[in-house]
């Protein structure tokens, strides 16, 4: 299961490579939500101490909703999904080989995004580590979850919007927890964002768990 | 209950979705929504300090607690789809979304006009359940969404199936993050019926409310299952039509080749 | 070398001529809500090469997709390697090639990447990958280009070397002929008797009759989502019924 998984990612990632689209198109795009938030608010300081972390990862949640429509669109442009099938590919490693893949190409923008905040926002990084481990828990959240509601929506006509609808509401515990913690890591407001982590990884194994279990049921049925 | 809503006697397409059951039920739903009005607003004493916004309860509450139990149906449902493919559970599924639905955004309605009233403020973030609340009613639009895909309906009953489990698994974190975040400013009462504030004339009729609600609910979800269940009979009219249609066009197929075999 | 060892099945335990590789008796099966087999009953054994033929719509796609395992019989009895279709799909799957209308190759790999990709993917050796390509008349200069700039016949034939490394003890083509040119299409003849010859067993659909009447020792004719012809071809291409 493992080597297929790896192999899946390998490919995604191959994919991504070649295509570009995330060093050429997702990372301008988010650091532009940036620079444009910035100007929303007006340059005010105190404000944007304080909108930071939230910002941050709403930004991050619209990448994610892009990465994982190209993610499944690989699997659907010319029938590779019945491939898969065929080849007797085990589909929850097909599940976490994409979302490991849309992971790391998320993590890749959050590395540029952390980059923006401090230079834009002046933010000032605390606790690196607690800073290092949200990104990572939430992103492997972020796209596990969004990997299962990729190929739940795949081959329906209207899916460019669907996708958004249903995976932004499963994502809101997402958006609470890692702006908490990191307001923790940045500093700018007192809580406790280890707490926050422990509640990430809670939904984190939630729903590697439920994609590891319906995504088969998913490739096979639609 | 299976029997209770297939039962052949009871569905008839030309007599509609009614049955014996479902008129009692709606007749005591409807009589007791009326006693409701009466108890709610001549009967129960205004609260001291809410005064009469605490009537506000006898509907906000019952629909808060009903749309859970709706929901916790549809996620049951979902299981049973997945694991036992029953078409049953399925169609009770979906009715239980689509009144949750409703009744959910009804909680958030009358929470916002109550909240209005006693905080001054239609929305409050910092309100746990109300945030829940509408986290939930999301996910479950994004359900009743699916179920409306065109295409295969067992395929979508798939797709609408796997969010109601994504939704019913993420329920608990969904609510621990709200109430963690929501801990230093919220506005919400504590439950009220809990903390045993609430006694005499208002807790009855708040128990009375509960009691109504649910025999509304029940009499929707008998007749919208029912409704699915005459749609399914529809479909599978059609696919053996279609059967035909195709079989005729076999045998057309058929003349043909022996006609050239000749 | 024998003729067809490279393309015979990897394993060909079920391939004994006599033995009935695919039985469908009175399938029907539903795309969407249409009943694209309205009672299809078929019996092939192993060894065989048989053309589906009928007109468009008549569900010869289907009926290839079912014997792939990636189809539900809704109702009937369906059988492939002795394996039922209802429960067993995925051990039926592994065993099969399907060339369908799509490619199911990835636009950004090369020709080597997505090959070696399937190859990986199908538990089959890497090494597998050149010699298809070989076979398919794929020249070594394009092994790594990317697939979005091969012409479409190109990436027809590599596609096709997807099935042919898999070496499946039956092989389901859907109008393997299309979008090739005169070369191609002979390689293609050229691979279904060496498949046959090896012990495989062929199912095509196609609308070329001329060239796969002489391939196929039996036509089956398809329309309506049901089996209305099935005749044997004797050498001299009379026609009998069977």
């Amino acid at each position: 299961m493992l080597t297929d998984a790896r192999l899946v990612a390998a490919k995604d990632l191959r994919i991504e490579l070649r295509s570009r689209v995330t060093v050429s198109q997702v990372v301008p795009f988010a650091g532009l939500v940036l620079v444009l938030f910035g100007f929303a608010l007006d340059a005010n300081r105190p404000t944007l101490d304080l909108a930071t972390s939230g910002l941050f990862w709403v930004t991050v949640l619209f990448v994610a909703i892009m990465a994982v429509q190209r993610s499944t669109a690989v699997e659907t442009t010319d029938g590779a999904r019945r491939a898969l099938l065929l080849a007797g590919v085990e589909p929850g490693a097909v599940f976490i080989g994409k979302a490991v893949a849309v992971a790391v190409q998320l993590l890749t923008v959050e590395v540029v995004l952390v980059g923006g905040i401090v230079v834009f926002y002046g933010a000032s990084i605390e606790e690196p580590f607690l800073l290092a481990s949200t990104c990572l828990v939430a992103t492997i959240g972020i796209a596990a979850t969004g990997t299962l509601l990729g190929a739940l929506v795949a081959g329906v006509r209207a899916r460019e919007t669907v996708l958004p609808i249903l995976m932004l509401p499963v994502l809101a515990p997402v958006l609470l927890g890692a702006t908490r913690a990191f307001d923790d890591a940045l500093g700018s407001v007192a809580v406790n964002g280890w707490s926050w982590l422990a509640m990430l990884t809670g939904f984190t194994a939630i729903n590697i768990a439920l994609g590891v279990l319906a995504y088969g049921v998913l490739l096979e049925e639609t | 209950m299976t029997k209770l809503m297939t039962d052949d006697t009871i569905i008839d397409r030309q007599r509609g979705t009614g049955s014996r059951t479902t008129f009692w039920l709606g007749v005591v739903g409807l009589v007791g929504a009326i006693a409701l009005v009466f108890l709610g607003f001549f009967v129960a004493p205004p609260d001291d300090f809410q005064k009469d916004a605490v009537r506000m309860i006898f509907i906000h509450v019952p629909m808060a607690i009903l749309t859970y139990v709706a929901f916790s149906l549809t996620a049951i449902g979902s299981v049973a789809w997945l694991w036992k493919r029953s078409i049953w559970w399925d169609t009770v599924a979906h009715g239980a979304a689509e009144v949750g639905v409703m009744f959910s955004g009804l909680t958030l309605f009358t929470g916002s006009i109550w909240g209005r009233i006693t905080w001054g403020t239609y929305w409050d973030w910092g309100d746990v359940r109300l945030v829940t609340t509408l986290i939930l009613f999301l996910i479950m639009v994004g359900y009743l969404a699916v179920r409306s895909f065109d295409g295969d309906e067992a395929v979508n009953a798939t797709r609408a199936a796997v969010i109601g489990l994504i939704g019913a698994a993420n329920m608990p974190v969904v609510n621990r993050s709200v109430t963690w975040w929501s801990s230093r400013r919220t506005l919400h009462q504590k439950s009220s019926l809990v903390n045993g504030k609430i006694e005499g004339l208002t807790l009855f009729t708040l128990m009375f409310a509960l009691v109504v609600f649910s025999i509304i609910m029940l009499w929707m979800l008998i007749h919208r299952f029912r409704i699915s269940w005459l749609e399914r009979q529809v479909s599978e009219g059609d696919l053996s039509e279609a059967l035909t249609a195709r079989r005729a066009e076999a045998r057309a197929g058929m003349d043909r080749e022996t006609e050239e075999n000749k | 070398m024998p003729r067809g060892s490279d393309v015979g099945p990897a394993v060909s335990t079920d391939s004994v001529p006599g033995v009935c590789v695919v039985r469908l008796n009175a399938v029907v099966a539903l795309l969407g809500r249409f009943p694209a087999l309205a009672g299809v009953d078929l019996d092939i054994s192993a060894g065989e090469v048989v053309l589906v033929q009928g007109p468009n719509g008549a569900g010869k796609s289907s009926l290839l997709r079912l014997c792939a395992g990636l189809l539900r019989p809704e109702s009937g009895r369906a059988e492939v390697f002795g394996l039922d279709l209802a429960t067993a799909r995925s051990a039926v799957r592994r065993r099969v090639g399907l060339l369908g209308h799509d490619t199911a190759l990835y636009d950004e790999l090369t020709v080597e990447e997505n090959l070696n990709f399937w190859a990986a993917a199908s538990r089959v050796d890497r090494s597998a990958a050149v010699p298809a390509l070989d076979r398919l008349g794929v020249s070594h200069r394009l092994h790594d280009v990317v697939v979005s700039k091969l012409s479409a016949g190109q990436r027809r034939r590599v596609a096709i070397a997807a099935v042919v490394m898999r070496r499946p003890e039956l092989w389901l083509l859907d109008e393997p002929h299309a979008g090739l040119d005169q070369s191609g299409r002979d390689l293609v003849d050229e691979l279904v008797i060496d498949a046959a010859a090896a012990g495989a067993t062929v199912i095509m659909a196609s609308h070329e009759l001329d060239r796969t009447l002489d391939l196929a020792g039996r036509t089956v004719v398809v329309a309506g989502g049901m089996v209305v012809a099935d005749r044997v071809q004797s050498g001299e291409g009379g026609i009998h019924a069977h």
